[in-house]
């Protein structure tokens, strides 16, 4: 299978700061679905954002299409051009994503930034807000949103270009139970239509219900381990360790007790 | 009781931030302003408020002023509302201000009413106090004219303001050759302004949930101090990420906008209102 990321022992570290990811080797092949596990703090999100040619890796290499993804290469306007149409990120916090004061401008920003015809642009703002049940949103700003409406918004300003690859980070936080349900059917969407989505999550139900392959980073920063989402889950020692499954006190019944708990499945 | 001052001074002004550029609740009205193109409607506004400027004539001014009533009863924004918007803050403040020049200790003129008489002129600094103190005929009416042009102006602007969405005025200054740039970081600014008023009254919230007892104007300047300094912070780290969404969109330092705003009889129709009360203003004059 083509590969559409390939990371060769990338380590990025914050100016003047810590490192955030250590050697990490990895790869993405075109329609694959991926999660990488990991607690806050392992280097989820920075890694996202360097697979969006948004960081640079301080050292190593990432080749995204068969191009080396260089502070160089993204200076070429063609080549970014070409590289943030095919690649796709959903911010974690949409008040991040959206930037523009109305629906309409947020999801017309992306098409038009890489020059679409302004015809084409109405029409495509028009088809993503009525795919995703957004129409009546469209004049509305964003602070007058909630939180599930937000993150709707942010994926149809991504849909706008619609990219071959997704990167989405923590895409369920902060979100009620019926529009994380939502969001999982969305990816499941377009992992059905042959996209590659990547997503960066600590809810184990991602991985759960889209089965796909699994990184998790541990909190030194590393990829711990990788393999299938089933064969994953089921190893609790590496969840624990991984921080992402603790032992914490819940009802059976009507017993009260402790022990390491799984909210999945 | 100091800190109480002090707090409640930043809620009212976050409240009164949020009011005076979020209300929206006029300019979704059916009105006459709220159904003209916001292009035509910029210009046509900027127009009366250059030709009031202009004005010097009070019979003009208070043409004018009518006509601004005239447009917020058309516009279905309660006159109640219009009339203290606009004379709470700006005219009152240009009243204070001129009110020295109604003497004729600064614009000499046939007296209008008599205050003092001295037995001889003063000289105080660069005034002469003449012998006979009085409030002027000329001095009145220049502080009237002034007042009524401030006061006039105003309106017009206030009208522009609640009858059209914020978003709406910053695209159609587009017409007025304002560079794509300018009016994205506004309209940016806008949009983030809101983010920051939310994040202040939480941190207002949160210090009155946890706060037993009265703290004293020293303490309540310190935290005040520190808010700002979090803000500043929180401000920093969103735009790097903010910047970081930009550029993930396809973003470069050219930035394309686009409009979707239509012309209709009605926008012609306001065309021709505009130039006709320009040229009633010159007939007055």
């Amino acid at each position: 299978m083509e590969s559409v990321f390939e990371l060769s022992n990338v380590t990025f570290r914050y100016p003047g700061s810590d490192i955030a990811l250590e050697s990490v080797d990895m790869v993405i092949h075109r329609g694959e679905s991926v999660a990488i596990l990991g607690a806050n703090g392992s280097g989820k999100s920075t890694l996202l954002k360097l697979l969006d040619g948004l960081y640079f890796p301080s050292k190593g290499e990432i080749r995204a299409f068969g191009t080396v993804l260089s502070e160089s290469a993204m200076r070429n306007k063609k080549f970014a051009n070409q590289f943030h149409a095919k690649v796709g990120l959903v911010f974690q916090d949409p008040d991040v994503q959206l930037f523009l004061p109305t629906v309409w401008d947020e999801v017309a920003f992306a098409p038009l930034q890489l020059g679409m015809d302004k015809e084409r642009v109405k029409e495509t703002v028009h088809d993503c807000l009525e795919k995703l049940g957004i129409s009546k949103l469209k004049d509305r700003a964003p602070y007058h949103l909630s939180e599930g409406e937000k993150k709707k918004v942010a994926l149809a300003s991504v849909l706008a270009l619609d990219p071959e690859v997704w990167l989405m980070d923590e895409p369920t936080s902060s979100l009620d139970p019926r529009t994380q349900g939502w969001i999982i059917d969305f990816i499941l969407e377009l992992t059905g239509r042959g996209k590659t989505v990547v997503v960066a999550t600590h809810d184990l139900e991602i991985p759960y219900v889209t089965a796909g392959t699994c990184y998790v980073l541990g909190q030194g920063h590393k990829v711990m381990t990788r393999g299938g989402a089933r064969v994953i889950l089921e190893d609790e020692s590496l969840l624990v360790a991984a921080n992402l499954i603790h032992r914490h006190r819940h009802f059976h019944d009507r017993v009260t007790h402790a022990h390491v708990h799984r909210h999945w499945g | 009781m100091a800190s109480d001052f002090v707090v409640k001074t930043l809620d009212e002004t976050t409240r009164a931030i949020e009011q005076s550029i979020f209300a929206n609740r006029f300019a979704r009205k059916d009105g006459f302003l709220q159904r003209l193109d916001p292009r035509f409607k910029l210009v046509g506004v900027l127009c009366l408020i250059l030709l009031t400027g202009f004005s010097g004539n009070l019979k003009t001014l208070l043409f004018l002023y009518v006509l601004t009533l005239g447009f917020a009863i058309a516009s279905k924004v309660p006159l109640g509302f219009f009339v203290k918007r606009v004379w709470i803050f700006i005219p009152i403040f240009s009243a204070m201000i001129v009110f020295p020049a109604i003497f004729n200790v600064i614009t000499p003129g046939a007296p209008l009413w008599t205050l003092v008489t001295f037995s001889s002129s003063h000289t105080v600094g660069p005034f002469v106090i003449p012998k006979t103190l009085a409030i002027t005929k000329q001095g009145v009416m220049g502080a009237l004219i002034l007042v009524m042009r401030v006061a006039t102006s105003v309106s017009f602007a206030v009208l522009l303001i609640v009858t059209t969405e914020w978003i709406k005025v910053l695209k159609a200054m587009a017409v007025l050759k304002v560079p794509e740039v300018v009016i994205l970081v506004l309209a940016m600014t806008y949009r983030y302004i809101h983010l920051f008023l939310r994040t202040v009254e939480a941190m207002l919230l949160a210090k009155k949930s946890r706060q037993v007892g009265d703290t004293n104007i020293k303490e309540a300047h310190g935290w005040i101090a520190s808010r700002l300094g979090v803000l500043v912070g929180k401000s920093y780290n969103l735009s790097s990420e903010v910047h970081l969404a930009m550029l993930s969109r396809g973003w470069s330092d050219n930035p394309r906008l686009i409009e979707d705003f239509t012309v209709g009889y009605l926008d012609w129709f306001w065309v021709a209102l505009t130039a006709g009360i320009i040229a009633v203003c010159f007939t007055l004059r």
